[in-house]
């Protein structure tokens, strides 16, 4: 049972992070109905740039100097200008062009950025693992070893704050401010939030700003967890089989999706083989072995389930019509 | 009001225009030519009533000013179209809103999932954060659209279908506009409704001074509450004059109101309509 718990808890801190990525897609898709392909690379480059400001790195020679290491308090709201000014940039080279054009158009768009980026953080990084130290706390929490006997790491404890402050925060924004209420009113209808004066352009800026901010927290969270690598982008796969089963115009559905395929995957990696064997293993002679490794592609088949029966997903737009 | 019912629409005596297009031609996607010179003026303070069938280029016209225009691809190719005086034809649409000029779409287009407060909210987007008067503006807006304020916590896409046109003209009202550019508010509405919205329309006109240009195919409604009016046909003006001098001319009578001072016609005095239409070019 307590070995049940363990795995039930990890596989709920790692859907976290897929939550925290799928939540960059839902932010943007809302906004503008563009597929940003490219947010699991967009992580990978906050976190390089953050780690790189940290250590001092001078751009594109990746030598450290450590003379020009920047404080934590610094380096965090600098990376943020970095990501905002990406974002002005992405407005302005990418989106201002290629608006009222085919979606596949833009999806194109979107996979050429994410290999930019892959480029750029290589080019002006480099491309070693780097491990990223914001003081972030290690190792097991002892109190729920001690008195419970269950293995959590701090840091995924650490995640899962950082990701429930991010989502109160992002709710309140767009419930309470005026920027918040544009933003839902461009999701809802494109023409009439132009019509009363909404300018796109800043709302895309701020909406891809924010999802510079939501993928450095994701960069930062998992490169403390497993050091900042290029795998990282990814995760931005695993973030589709999340956005299928949550919906992809739901924040609430990346956030559950996010955790029903991190809990799922898990479930299935330590206890696939078993409940299959005990399904089948009546008629068949089945060896438990063979059924691991599932973790890498659970999501995808949970995700071709979704589709085939609940296509707008668990959290789906829900479609408002009168009678 | 400055400006009283009578005839503007006619050289000399008129007060300025708030707004006066000058022979556009719009085309959309580079091929397709929809508006083919259209010319109107709306008087400082006046209704102006842009009528035709479906598919003559009234809300065209009307997007060709609000320049929604730019977001379906079209774009204006020739002409002119001055708002207070400023050549406005190259602006956006969220430039024309902080100049006064604000376009109510076809069909309401309110923001479904957002309760009716917050679709007059973001009506005063342009406004910044003035929030003591955008306040009191949503009080006004109350005073005009009484229903509004009973359903303010209302999703938008669950109100009635009057309801959604009143929040749609509440919430450009939020802005502050100087001049309405309203398209088809009868639209899909029972007759009793629509005049309840023209009567509040007729009521922000004169107690509000806002200006309005009004496209519609309800032509009789649209004459009764308006000034001056103009014909459009595939993307001509085909006719224009004063309200009532329009309502009794004949070929508007039989071909827009559906009256005829001759009783059943046949179809061959048709082609007499077409000729006379195109001497009036």
């Amino acid at each position: 049972m307590l070995f049940f718990m363990e795995t039930v808890i990890s596989g709920l801190l790692a859907g976290i992070m897929y939550s925290l990525v799928a939540l960059g897609f839902v932010l943007i898709f809302k906004a503008s109905g563009v597929f940003n392909f490219s947010q699991g690379v967009m992580a990978l480059f906050a976190a390089l740039t953050l780690v790189g400001l940290l250590s001092g790195t001078v751009p594109f020679t990746h030598v450290d100097n450590p003379s020009f290491a920047i404080p934590a308090w610094a380096a965090i709201p600098l990376t943020i200008i970095v990501m905002i000014i990406v974002a002005i940039l992405i407005e302005r080279f990418i989106l201002r062009h290629l608006v009222n054009q085919e979606h596949i158009i833009l999806f194109m768009a979107m996979v050429g950025l994410s290999y930019v980026f892959e480029g750029a953080g290589d080019i002006i990084w480099g491309s070693d693992v780097k491990v990223i130290d914001l003081g972030l706390p290690h190792g097991a929490w002892d109190w729920l070893l001690d008195t419970h006997g269950l293995y959590i790491e701090k840091i995924e404890l650490v995640a899962a704050a950082a990701a429930v402050v991010l989502v109160v925060v992002l709710a309140a924004f767009f419930q309470k401010t005026r920027i918040g209420r544009a933003l839902r009113a461009v999701a809802d209808d494109h023409q009439a939030a132009l019509s009363v004066g909404i300018s796109l352009r800043y709302i895309w800026i701020i909406v891809w700003s924010v999802a510079g901010i939501v993928a450095l927290v994701t960069g930062v969270v998992w490169g403390a967890k497993s050091g900042i690598q290029f795998s990282l982008s990814l995760i931005a796969l695993k973030a589709l089989p999340v956005l299928i089963l949550g919906g992809f115009e739901s924040i609430p559905g990346a956030i559950v999706g996010g955790l029903i395929i991190g809990v799922g995957e898990k479930l299935a990696e330590v206890f696939g083989g078993e409940v299959i064997v005990a399904i089948f293993g009546r008629w068949f002679e089945i060896d438990p072995g063979i059924f691991t490794a599932t973790e890498n592609w659970f999501a995808y088949v949970l995700a071709l389930i979704f589709l085939l029966f609940r296509p707008q997903g668990l959290f789906g737009e829900k479609i408002i019509e009168r009678v | 009001m400055a400006q009283e019912k009578k005839s503007p629409g006619t050289a000399a005596e008129t007060p300025p225009s708030i707004l006066s297009v000058n022979n556009i031609e719009v085309i959309y996607d580079h091929v397709i030519l929809v508006l083919k010179g259209v010319s109107l003026e709306v008087p400082q303070g006046g209704i102006v009533a842009l009528l035709g069938a479906n598919g003559a280029g009234k809300s065209t016209t009307l997007k060709a000013i609000s320049n929604l225009l730019h977001a379906e691809r079209g774009e204006v190719t020739k002409g002119s179209i001055m708002f207070k005086g400023a050549r406005v034809d190259a602006r956006s649409t969220n430039d024309l809103v902080k100049r006064g000029c604000i376009q109510v779409m076809e069909g309401r287009h309110c923001f479904e999932h957002l309760t009716v407060e917050e679709n007059l909210l973001t009506g005063a987007f342009t406004r910044g954060n003035a929030r003591k008067e955008i306040r009191d503006d949503l009080e006004l807006v109350y005073t005009y659209f009484p229903r509004l304020k009973e359903r303010r916590k209302s999703l938008a896409g669950y109100i009635s279908g009057g309801e959604q046109q009143m929040t749609a003209i509440g919430r450009a009202l939020m802005s502050r506009p100087k001049m309405i550019l309203l398209d088809e508010p009868s639209m899909g509405l029972a007759p009793q409704l629509v005049k309840e919205i023209f009567e509040i329309v007729k009521l922000l006109n004169t107690q509000q001074g806002v200006s309005v240009l009004l496209a519609e195919q309800n032509t009789n409604m649209a004459l009764k509450y308006s000034q001056y009016g103009y014909i459009l046909e595939n993307g001509r003006v085909v006719m224009d004059g004063p309200a009532d001098e329009l309502r009794e001319n004949p070929d508007v009578k039989e071909f827009y109101l559906g009256i005829s001072d001759e009783g059943r016609r046949s179809f061959r005095n048709v082609r007499s309509y077409r000729r006379r239409k195109r001497w009036l070019n």
